[in-house]
């Protein structure tokens, strides 16, 4: 019998590890999957092989965003207008001046300096007191995933005991991060199905009565899946019961820039809890805003009480790092040091943004009006109040069927449209297959 | 506020990286970094190897190549040709499909991806490696949460391989365990097995149904030679047997900081093999969801191209010819000098390093009064030398061992 096909088996007799992480037992793995949802990658995948299979020339795809995906698809990946995919001009002209280097040595385990010191000035502002008293421990980090993953293993080993709560929904690779990492979760209300907006009392109600000193993930801004974001009024209350609490918040920033067309705007979230003295943490992307998807480039960072805890907490994270991957690539870290360092890439760079965001919004709008135009008896201003790459449709299982056998319109059964698969070319076509199959609700 | 971390504390310095980083704060003008193991040129510089500008170049100016998110398992033709270059074109086990290969960080996230794959499906969960072994082994280990045993290796007394005492402690191994080996140019020592002996390690390891997991950091760059350094992996493919292999193109493409990698995983059937892929991809996914795009396609760009192809072997071999030299040059200096005791083991050694003998005062000595920068553990990087510092570091070996006991 092959060996590789046995399934685990912990044997008694194993070495105890010199690390804190508790030993596991399948019981307990078995009673979390109980809660999880099904990893995206089937529905979602099983999306894209109908999408291919179907030889309609009407096909249109906003279930999957990239058709060459074979992973977590719930991320999606912008296209432009033709629905082709796009490298920025500034990406573009940055390999350019990298290509040719006599640099391909290791990067530190902590990852590029260059990058990480432009990274923080994203999220925490450019005169941010925080980054001048060097109260930040941060990395270089794999993109969003390493950075939660980093900070999940981070959490384990110095937080032994402590759980996350996670927003229902999520991104699907929440779960399977913190899980690996073998920190329990727990989940928080968030989406409304009624308003398919903000389920904002239940969620105030669960961090009001989680224990406190809770660990919370947190999206800063265009929430995934859902594009359903608290108001900056919300969350300053979310601030003030956290303060309440003394909850640890850790927000996964994937889309910064992406959201509104403007960095300072999406990090909003950020700044408020900043500015309310919480030491939170941060994990940072630049797989959607920089295009960067494959290169795998992020930043986890974490906001300490004062400089020599920030080095203390930034030598642990890199002893997680090390025997993980040893140290992060060079080549993503290149390009956004070259962009962010030299002001007028980076000034493109921002121009190029912004064109995403608004050519999202723009859909988001045309999609909106159209329904209406149609005499939908559906409200459809969830579509325009939503933010980001995601689209929380409302639409049913069964509607989603039919959009799929009758119009050929592929999507996530649970009614998530990714906006960056809508063009002006089939938006037309969309908002009237969702018309027919909704008209009689 | 109180910070949630407060009860943390700083970490050591990690102690192959942090010789570089104690290089780099010395002024002094006469310092020689013979740390880390990246390899150098005879001025003392890093190389980007020629082909791999030209790949970069190739890459740069096609205006087709987008950056969107590889599969969770890499670039699929990197993975094949990956798999070709350490198993041999011809190899059965790819022709038969039963190798499931994934992209990964380098060798240091191929062991991690294979050991936690190994801790989630394989039945045993001790790992026995060698001793002494690349520092960041163990730690690789222990956080996939494997439990970590060693067998003996390394015979100070000889400067060569307690062959003996190897066969001992594996024989000594719980049936299934997972065996750690260098596949060539034994990291820190340079001492490898002989053909032989590599056929008895192999005898051994079947007969008691352990595990191999390979790591095969230097193909190439040890000899001079991809597929005489391929050997030992390959003797083990040809038997039937299931094994792990961890590869890297750090070194012999000179891609350090890319982070390029392989994870080959033999297995006795397509369908097994099908299956240990699909899982693999389960342990990726929550680590980093997809591996870098850049390292890997200058090396799919490389090696499917046959002249490219054959550019890379004769920079590759120049390099290994290059730290063959310094073996050499460093042996006849210690001989010229009269420096104190046997060094031949500088020239029976092979790869990247040396393990000198030398202790932890006396490298301590060194670094104080000479400025040369090594572990502690006596191991030096024969690439970061070259003809024109050999003298220097001669005076410092001798210095040391006949100043300092």
């Amino acid at each position: 019998m092959a060996m590789m096909a046995r399934t685990i088996r912990n044997s008694a007799s194993r070495r105890t590890m010199m690390m804190s992480r508790p030993i596991f037992g399948l019981r307990s793995m078995s009673s979390w999957w109980k809660n999880v949802e099904p990893a995206p990658k089937d529905p979602i995948l099983g999306v894209t092989e109908a999408f291919l299979a179907d030889p309609s020339p009407d096909k249109v795809n906003v279930g999957v965003v990239s058709l060459s995906l074979s992973l977590d698809l719930t991320d999606g990946a912008y296209r432009d207008d033709n629905g082709k995919p796009v490298v920025l001009d500034c990406v573009r002209e940055a390999e350019r001046r990298i290509a040719g280097t006599s640099f391909m040595e290791y990067l530190p385990m902590g990852g590029s300096v260059k990058m990480v010191e432009e990274t923080l000035k994203l999220a925490y502002g450019d005169n941010s007191e925080f980054i001048k008293d060097k109260r930040i421990a941060a990395v270089q980090s794999l993109s969003g995933t390493g950075a939660c993953r980093l900070f999940a293993d981070f959490q384990t080993r110095f937080n032994p005991g402590s759980q996350i709560y996670i927003p229902v929904p999520t991104w699907s690779n929440h779960h399977n991060i913190w899980r690996d990492a073998q920190v329990p979760q727990k989940t928080y209300h968030y989406y409304h199905p009624e308003t398919k907006g903000l389920d904002f009392k239940g969620l105030m109600d669960d961090v009001k009565n989680a224990p406190e000193g809770s660990f919370f993930l947190l999206h800063a801004c265009a929430h995934n899946p859902t594009g359903v974001d608290p108001t900056e009024e919300q969350w300053r209350e979310i601030s003030q019961l956290f303060k309440a609490k003394n909850h640890f918040a850790f927000f996964d920033m994937a889309y910064q820039g992406f959201a509104s067309g403007d960095p300072a705007r999406d990090a909003k979230s950020i700044r408020i809890f900043l500015e309310d003295g919480h030491h939170i943490g941060i994990s940072q992307s630049y797989a959607k805003n920089m295009g960067l998807y494959g290169q795998r480039v992020g930043c986890l960072s974490v906001l300490c009480e004062n400089e020599k805890q920030a080095v203390t907490v930034k030598s642990q994270l890199q002893q997680l790092a090390r025997p993980m991957y040893s140290n992060p690539p060079l080549h993503g870290a290149q390009i956004v040091s070259t962009i962010l360092g030299d002001p007028e890439l980076k000034s493109l760079w921002l121009k190029e943004v912004k064109i995403m965001a608004d050519r999202i919004i723009g859909m988001r709008t045309t999609l909106r009006e159209s329904l209406e135009k149609l005499g939908s008896p559906l409200s459809w201003e969830h579509v325009t109040k939503q933010i980001g790459m995601f689209c929380y449709s409302g639409l049913t299982p069964e509607q989603v069927d039919r959009l799929t056998s009758e119009y050929h319109i592929y999507m996530t059964r649970n009614g998530r449209i990714s906006m960056a698969g809508v063009t002006t070319g089939n938006v037309g076509y969309l908002a009237n297959a969702i018309h027919e199959v909704t008209k009689s609700s | 506020m109180d910070s949630v971390f407060s009860n943390v504390d700083r970490a050591p310095e990690d102690p192959i990286l942090g010789v570089t980083v104690a290089y780099n704060n010395d002024p002094s003008p006469a310092k020689l970094n013979l740390g880390v193991g990246a390899y150098r040129t005879e001025e003392g510089k890093p190389l980007v190897l020629d082909v791999v500008r030209r790949a970069e170049q190739q890459l740069v100016n096609d205006p087709s190549r987008v950056k969107e998110y590889i599969p969770i398992a890499g670039l699929a033709d990197f993975n094949k040709l990956s798999a070709k270059l350490i198993l041999g074109a011809d190899s059965p086990a790819i022709q038969e499909s039963r190798v499931a290969t994934i992209q990964c960080l380098s060798g240091t996230g191929s062991l991690r991806v294979g050991a936690e794959f190994l801790k989630k499906h394989y039945h045993q969960c001790v790992i026995f490696i060698p001793k002494p072994t690349w520092g960041n082994h163990p730690k690789v280990f222990n956080l996939a949460g494997l439990s970590v045993e060693y067998y003996r290796y390394y015979d100070p007394a000889t400067r060569g391989l307690d062959f003996q005492g190897l066969l001992e402690d594996l024989g000594a191994a719980p049936s299934g365990a997972i065996v750690l080996l260098h596949a060539c140019a034994h990291n820190p020592t340079g001492v490898d097995p002989t053909s032989e002996q590599w056929e008895k390690i192999r005898q051994l390891i079947r007969s008691k149904s352990l595990l191999p997991f390979f790591d095969s950091a230097y193909q190439g760059f040890a000899s001079g030679s991809l597929d005489t350094d391929a050997h030992s992996v390959r003797t083990f493919v040809a038997d039937g047997g299931e094994c792990l292999i961890a590869q890297s193109y750090a070194k012999n493409m000179g891609l350090y900081g890319e982070r390029v990698g392989a994870l080959s995983i033999v297995c006795k059937s397509a369908d097994v093999a099908s299956k240990v892929e699909s899982q693999v991809k389960l342990v990726v996914r929550p680590m980093y969801s997809s591996p870098p795009i850049h390292g890997a396609s200058i090396v799919a760009t490389i090696l499917k191209s046959s002249d490219m192809y054959n550019d890379w072997t004769i920079e590759l071999k120049g390099m290994a010819d290059r730290i063959i030299s310094m073996r050499q040059q460093l042996f006849e200096a210690l001989q010229a000098k009269g420096t104190p005791g046997d060094w031949s083991h500088i020239i029976k050694q092979i790869g990247m390093f040396t393990f000198t003998g030398l202790n932890k005062e006396q490298v301590a000595f060194m670094t104080k009064e000479y400025h040369i920068y090594m572990t502690s553990d006596g191991r030096i990087s024969m690439a970061g030398l070259s003809t024109k510092t050999v003298p220097h570091l001669v005076d410092a070996i001798h210095a040391a061992v006949t100043r300092v006991v």
